[in-house]
């Protein structure tokens, strides 16, 4: 059947915030859904709170809202817009769980709207744990043996069945708890009286364990017609126990004979038709038992996922565009592969290669955190690597990881194999690496097996790659042969220069004196038996390659890599904006990225895509290859954050043109020395600061500048070490707490910096091109300075800033861009305190803000960046259009306001005794994503972002406040306004008796450690008995009981507000909820905008 | 593979020419090379006796992980004539493995070739199609190129081949009935998978594996149910006598059933011609269209030939056997994959509804032959 006639504009849904779990994938699938229903001509309304986001591009619907993902919101576009369909299958699980709450209240119905992608019924079906195993049982496949047990007796009777280890999990209660491993009676006993006793309805769930099993993964897409197809198995490294996420995996599955694979594709294409998902795709994982091949089905997930993005750049079959196609009514054999343009959609790719997938962690984050890998996932990005073999594959998708030790090495290992196996037993970031230096030690493939229950074939593998080690240090000379051998292994050149006690660069040398040299193959879904016309390339040191030759002018883009916490979806925003511009500009556009979950690797984005690591040999191995098929103009480091500009010396050395800010100015702005003497030439402060290396010359240096001081090691990415330090006493500490880390050192100072206490952060986002500054736009910190800007909630325009105040800044920003000599984007953080100007530091790249400022005020920063570095002037790209006229320093009165609120993961991290761990916000970033709210002030706008970053805040109920010394004179006008907004109030004892003093009725709480049968707070959030919660820390001895109340609230999904600030937004937020939201697209902004500008 | 393997060349009939290490025996062996693109099954493809004179080519790259086991085993022995991999497995790992591919291509004197860029070879076949090739390893791998070249010169070409002889049984077997029998069908043995007589006897007949030296008057003699044509290697156009008795057994309206070389051979007896595909079709991903549901099957597939016909419309049977349509078709560049008699009880296609390897998506088909043979019986008043 062709697309329907019937649907001509369609709802998609969106997947919000990136969190742990749901990230940039589904801007992936959605960014594709889009592109295909416009293709077909269908009117698109987008919803999507997340504006880091390449869907939110005003540019991908015709009415884009970066609305709260709520039900209500949803509902009021739906009366705004009207829409035949509503597409939810390609958000996560946030779109569907809206979708089927506007399902339950009745709005579709109400408004005449059908869901479209997957039946409600099906996702319910997949989604219902009996409903889904009644199914899986009638499919002829099997589940988990399970037992409801009420007494200990009839745990003891289930566990004969069950045999040990089994799981016990305590029905109804909070999170998990009382679930554990049972391994023998006295543990049974142990573990389920615990449960019996803590379970409301006395009554325990007794589950056969499947730990250990091999673990499996497919990917299926069904038509209207019962086409059904196996788009990609994948087969995890990591057994059972380890959350998919969270493993290492490969696709195809490697230890799978055709009959046990038929019988999985059977039971998918049974299960998928059961649950009746008939017009999109759906992931199935499954469990096999090593030892007899029994088969368990874990579980379905009815729409697109993390795995199906993953499955898609393995085999170059686009899942989510397939199924937004499906979702209109067409069928498989109806839709062209794209990439042999010749054959239909309706078949299975095959791969003449292999794909590994390797998690990216974020623990040294969370030093707090429980590092051990379990059912639920904590990783924070991953990396995918294609190689002609599992070897390869695995070593490319390691070095991908970028960290320091992630990937195989052969230099010291003092551990005793006993040590190293009894480290690979429990499942951790690195494991990996732990079991090859076990087996290069001398542990046998069998001991790490019994070790890590990882399949046998993939711990031959990593055997196999010791022993290619082994050889390439043993020859005699470095023959031809033994390099060639070593890169057929995946092998990299820093690798063979550890095992010949060269440098990486002697390595690269004597490799090119031989020409030894990758070739490119290509994705092309059918190994070979047809040509294939997209230019999908990975590297493999093999005979023929494949890239073609070209005449156009050729740019390379660098992407970012792994996604993590401080570099994410919004360096893709940026990579992809500047395809989009170049290719608009006539460039022949190539990509070079290896995160699977991103636009930028959609073989549709760019000219070529080459799906590689981000090192320095795997990039100038590219711009080899495409030098030798055309004419390079140069590679574009600035937009891919600090994995690109990382890069940018290295290329430079080898001769490769940068465009845009040179790598010496890079320097400029990064060398602390050099960066002082730009302020200062310009009359510019930075805050007091000095550099220590021990203990005593940091005190020295901070009784000198002043307390509060900011410290951090130098030479430390992501924030490590970052802390606040208000006293002598706190910085000895300091130096305590650090000891052993090896972070301080003479080689390594610490940076002291007088810490701004109180300040107003300023972040701007520039465009510079040698002459003429452009003003992307001047975000105001919700949080003062001190909270690391990624964390922190920030307006546009400034909220609270003069003219003058903004004038300065511009003057700044100008300064250093010519100090610097930038060429493209430029970011600089500045701080108000005082009435004082500071810069705190100039970073010559797009930032993390790029998409926020671009989307707030329609103004495209990354595509203008990408412009002015080959070579474009601003007055040219805003004679062009391409740039407003009047900059993002000067916002109209009556514009409106966008608030970007931060998302933070402290929930999925536990400590070892199972707490949440701490949610103080610090100068080290710990978030994952970000929400937009956006409309005609700050209050609404505020409320809208905490509605799409957490759900909103509740308009009655009670605050619980408990609030430091410092901040007890500024608590009194937010309390007295919950106070007269209706809400009840409950205060510790010094806070209580403040607003007792002024008027203010609270009920006194205890805290955590309260006197016998008083409640405390505590108790309160466990009882759902608080809406709010206000607690800012105060000196280190509060903090302990101030722990135990935000791990409470964060664990009971309550609004928390740890400084003055947020507690300031919130409370005139409150107001504007009552009356619920209007909505407004970007489009309508932009409208709203040029008719604003026309009229000044 | 180690840099101490013993070296091993390809060398193919064009002159072209790929280095790598021996796998399995050490030697030398020539045949048509063909390149096979499934991920899984490699057992089932080697013991397929439909690759009888053929050099496989995978292109999956890592071959051997699972071991051999006897269930798996798609008749008696491995019947390529070369085996050519980029990466050998090293061990073997699944609960179902008894032996090592590696043992069993040594054993059985198999000469494969590791190591190479099969992705190169696979599209120089691809944009040259199928042709002659010859594996040389251990001490054959210093002669020198000319000589290579020359012996593959000198190898047989697969056009005009009949290999039924090599591959079929030597005696008549039966594999009884499961279940309450309903009749038997005559199994004409052209290179026949184990998968595809269970199937049948799983449907309730006595399949009658018949060697495919046996004459028309034999089989009518069994009286059986139905006759089934198998796959197999060689050139259809050089079966005659095969076509022969096909055409004698379906005048006497014994339904007929043909798969692969048995779908050719029921196109050449229907009066139509077969040719010899540029590449072929080799993998288990191979999408037919069947063209009375409008459904799509994704389907096993090994063959270097296909009936020449028109895919649209009904077609009158130059050879009078009434109307006759293409049932199947291939969606990816529309080869005739099945054939539909109107007037008479037989259908073929040319892809492995027995799978193995490959998707159960086709299994319907011995349902639907079943069903053929009962309705048959009934209209004709004879007895199962």
């Amino acid at each position: 059947m062709p697309r329907r006639s019937d649907i001509n504009s369609v709802l998609v849904i969106g997947s919000g915030p990136i969190v742990i779990g749901q990230a940039c994938e589904f801007d992936y699938s959605g960014t594709q859904a889009c592109r295909v229903l416009r293709e077909e001509g269908i009117r698109v309304i987008l919803v999507n709170s997340n504006p880091a986001t390449i869907m939110t591009d005003p540019d991908f619907a015709d009415a884009t809202y970066v609305e709260p993902i709520t039900p209500e919101v949803i509902e009021s576009i739906i009366i705004k817009e009207k829409p035949d369909a509503i597409l939810p299958t390609l958000g996560g699980q946030t779109a569907l769980n809206a979708a089927i709450a506007l399902h339950e209240n009745g709005a579709l119905e109400r408004h005449g709207v059908e869901l479209i992608g997957a039946k409600v019924e099906a996702i319910r079906k997949g989604e219902d744990r009996q409903i889904f195993k009644d199914l899986v049982i009638a499919s002829g496949a099997d589940v988990a043996k399970s037992y409801i047990a009420h007494t200990l007796e009839e745990c003891l009777e289930a566990a004969k069945d069950l045999g040990y280890p089994l799981v016990v999990r305590p029905s109804f209660t909070m999170g998990g708890l009382g679930s554990g491993f049972a391994y023998n009676e006295e543990d049974l006993i142990r573990i389920a009286g615990d449960g019996i006793h803590s379970s409301p309805t006395s009554e325990v769930l007794l589950e056969e364990s499947i730990l250990g099993w091999k673990e499996y993964e497919l990917e299926l897409m069904r038509d209207t017609a019962d086409n059904t197809v196996v788009v990609c198995s994948i087969e995890n490294v990591d057994p059972v126990g380890v959350h998919t996420g969270d493993s290492i995996t490969v696709a195809p599955a490697l230890t799978l004979t055709d009959r046990e694979y038929q019988n999985l594709r059977n039971i998918g294409i049974e299960i998928i038709r059961l649950v009746g998902v008939d017009t999109g795709g759906c992931n199935i994982q499954f469990a096999i038992d090593p030892k007899d091949g029994r088969v368990i089905v874990i579980e379905m997930n009815p729409r697109v996922s993390r795995s199906s993005a993953l499955a898609s750049k393995a085999t170059g079959f686009p899942i989510a565009k397939i199924a937004a196609k499906l979702a209109i009514g067409y069928r498989l054999d109806e839709i062209p592969n794209d990439i042999t343009k010749v054959t239909p959609a309706s078949f299975e790719p095959t791969l003449d290669y292999v794909v590994v997938k390797v998690p990216r962690f974020a623990f040294e984050k969370f030093p707090a955190a429980d590092a051990t890998l379990t059912t639920t996932m904590k990783s924070v990005g991953e990396a995918m690597a294609i190689g002609r073999n599992y070897a390869t594959a695995l070593q490319k998708a390691l070095r991908s990881l970028e960290k320091r030790g992630s990937s195989f090495h052969w230099g010291e290992e003092t551990r005793t194999v006993e040590e190293l196996l009894t480290i690979s037993k429990i499942p951790t970031d690195g494991r990996i690496v732990t079991v090859q230096q076990a087996l290069r030690k001398g542990a046998t493939l069998e001991q790490v097996f019994e070790a890590t229950k990882i399949d046998p074939w993939f711990i031959d593998q990593i055997v196999l790659i010791n022993e290619v080690a082994a050889e390439v240090q043993a020859a005699p000379a470095m023959e031809p042969c033994v390099i060639r051998y070593a890169k057929d292994f995946g092998f990299s050149d820093a690798q063979i220069a550890q095992l010949r006690g060269l440098s990486e660069q002697e390595v690269r040398d004597l490799r090119y004196a031989h020409n030894i040299r990758p070739v490119f193959k290509t994705v092309d879904t059918c190994a070979g038996e047809f040509p294939a016309l997209t230019p999908y390339h990975y590297s493999s040191y093999d005979l023929e390659t494949e890239v073609m030759p070209s005449d156009r002018k050729k740019v390379v883009i660098l992407g970012s890599g792994p996604n993590r916490i401080g570099q994410g979806v919004e360096f893709d925003y940026s990579c992809v904006h500047s395809s989009f511009a170049l290719s608009d500009a006539g460039y022949e556009t190539i990509m070079i990225n290896c995160n699977p979950e991103t636009v930028s690797t959609d073989y549709d984005t760019s000219d070529r895509l080459y799906f590689e690591p981000l090192t320095l040999e795997d990039v100038l191995e590219v711009i080899h290859a495409e030098s030798a098929s055309g004419e390079l103009v140069g590679v574009v480091v600035q937009l891919g954050g600090q994995t690109a500009l990382g890069l940018a010396k290295g290329l430079k050395a080898a001769g490769v043109p940068i465009l845009g800010t040179t790598p010496e100015a890079i320097d400029l702005a990064e060398e602390r020395g050099e960066f002082s003497r730009i302020l200062e030439e310009a009359n510019l402060l930075a805050p007091r600061n000095g550099t220590a290396t021990d203990v005593e010359g940091a005190v020295k240096v901070a009784e000198e500048i002043g307390y509060p001081v900011l410290v951090r090691p130098s030479y430390v990415l992501g924030g490590r070490g970052m802390e606040i330090v208000f006293d002598t006493a706190t910085l000895r500490d300091y130096f305590v707490r650090i000891d052993g880390q090896a972070i301080v050192g003479p080689d390594s100072p610490l940076l002291v910096d007088r810490f701004l206490d109180d300040a107003i952060e300023i972040d701007v986002d520039a465009l510079f091109d040698g002459e003429q500054l452009y003003v992307g736009g001047v975000m105001e910190h919700i949080e003062e300075a001190g909270v690391h800007s990624g964390d922190s909630a920030c307006t546009l325009p400034p909220i609270s800033l003069g003219k003058k105040d903004v004038d300065r800044v511009r003057e700044a920003t100008l300064a250093i861009a010519q100090g610097i000599g930038v060429k493209g984007l430029l970011n600089v953080q500045f701080a108000i305190g005082a009435g004082v100007l500071y810069v705190l530091e100039a970073n010559p790249r797009a930032s993390r803000t790029v998409p926020f400022v671009s989307k707030a005020l329609g103004i495209p920063l990354a595509k203008a960046a990408s412009r002015i570095m080959v070579g474009e002037s601003i007055r040219d790209l805003i004679t062009e259009g391409l740039l407003p006229a009047q900059d993002g320093s000067v916002v109209p009165m009556d514009a409106p306001i966008a608030v970007k609120e931060a998302v933070l993961p402290f929930k999925r991290f536990r400590t070892l005794e199972g707490k949440v761990v701490d949610s103080l916000l610090g100068p080290e970033m710990r978030s994952t994503g970000e929400v937009m709210g956006m409309d005609v002030n700050f209050p609404i706008a505020f409320a809208k972002a905490q509605a799409g970053a957490y759900g909103g805040l509740p308009s009655s109920g009670t605050v619980f406040i408990s609030v430091a010394d410092r901040d007890k004179r500024n608590i009194i006008l937010p309390a007295l306004r919950f106070s007269q907004l209706g809400f009840k109030i409950v205060a510790t004892e010094g806070t209580a008796e403040i607003l007792q003093r002024n008027g203010i009725p609270a009920r006194v709480i205890g805290k955590v450690s309260a006197h016998l049968g008083d409640d405390t707070i505590v108790e309160l959030l466990n009882r759902d008995e608080v809406d709010i919660v206000i607690n800012t820390p105060s000196g280190s001895a509060a903090r302990a009981d101030g722990y135990e109340i935000r791990a409470s609230a964060i664990a009971a999904d309550k609004p928390l507000f740890t400084n003055m600030a947020q507690v300031s937004a919130a409370v005139a937020s409150i107001d504007t909820i009552r009356e619920g939201f209007d909505v407004c697209s970007l489009q309508e902004y932009a409208i709203k905008r040029r008719e604003a500008l026309a009229k000044a | 593979m180690s840099l101490t393997t013993p070296n091993a060349v390809l060398v193919l009939e064009d002159g072209s020419t790929y280095e790598g290490r021996a796998y399995g025996a050490e030697g030398t062996t020539f045949g048509e090379i063909v390149f096979a693109t499934g991920m899984s099954g490699y057992q089932e493809t080697l013991t397929d006796p439909s690759y009888a004179g053929q050099i496989v080519l995978m292109t999956a790259p890592h071959i051997g992980n699972t071991g051999m086991n006897d269930l798996d085993m798609e008749s008696r022995r491995i019947w390529v004539s070369g085996y050519v991999v980029r990466d050998a497995s090293r061990i073997v790992s699944n609960f179902r493995a008894e032996r090592s591919l590696d043992n069993d291509l040594d054993h059985e004197g198999i000469v494969g070739i590791q190591g190479i860029d099969t992705r190169a070879v696979t599209r120089h076949i691809r944009s040259k199609g199928s042709m002659r090739a010859g594996i040389f390893s251990g001490a054959a791998a210093d002669l020198s190129h000319e000589d290579q070249l020359k012996k593959v010169l000198e190898a047989n070409q697969m056009a005009g081949q009949n290999l039924s002889a090599q591959v079929s049984t030597q005696e008549e077997y039966v594999v009884p009935a499961v279940g309450e029998k309903i009749g038997s069908v005559a199994i004409l043995d052209l290179g026949v998978k184990t998968s595809t007589v269970n199937y049948i006897a799983e449907r309730g007949f006595d399949a009658h594996v018949l060697p495919q030296t046996v004459t028309a008057e034999q089989i009518l003699s069994m009286k059986p149910s139905a006759l089934f044509f198998s796959n197999g290697p060689g050139d259809p156009a050089a079966s005659d006598k095969h076509v022969e008795l096909l055409r004698s057994v379906l005048k006497e309206g014994i339904p007929f059933f043909g798969i692969c070389f048995g779908n050719q051979l029921l196109g050449r007896a229907l009066g139509f011609t077969t040719y010899k595909l540029p590449f072929g079709h080799r993998g288990i991903n191979q999408p037919v269209l069947d063209k009375a549901t409008g459904r799509v099957e994704i389907t096993s597939q090994n063959h270097g030939f296909a009936v020449d016909a028109p895919i649209d419309g009904v077609l009158e049977s130059p050879a009078g056997f009434g109307r006759v349509e293409v049932s199947h078709y291939s969606l990816n560049d529309q080869v005739v994959e099945g054939l539909r008699c109107l007037d008479i009880d037989a259908f073929s296609v040319q892809y492995h509804p027995e799978a193995a390897a490959g998707p159960h998506d086709s299994n319907y088909l011995f349902d639907r032959f079943r069903d053929m043979v009962l309705a048959s019986a009934t209209t004709s008043g004879a007895s199962l």
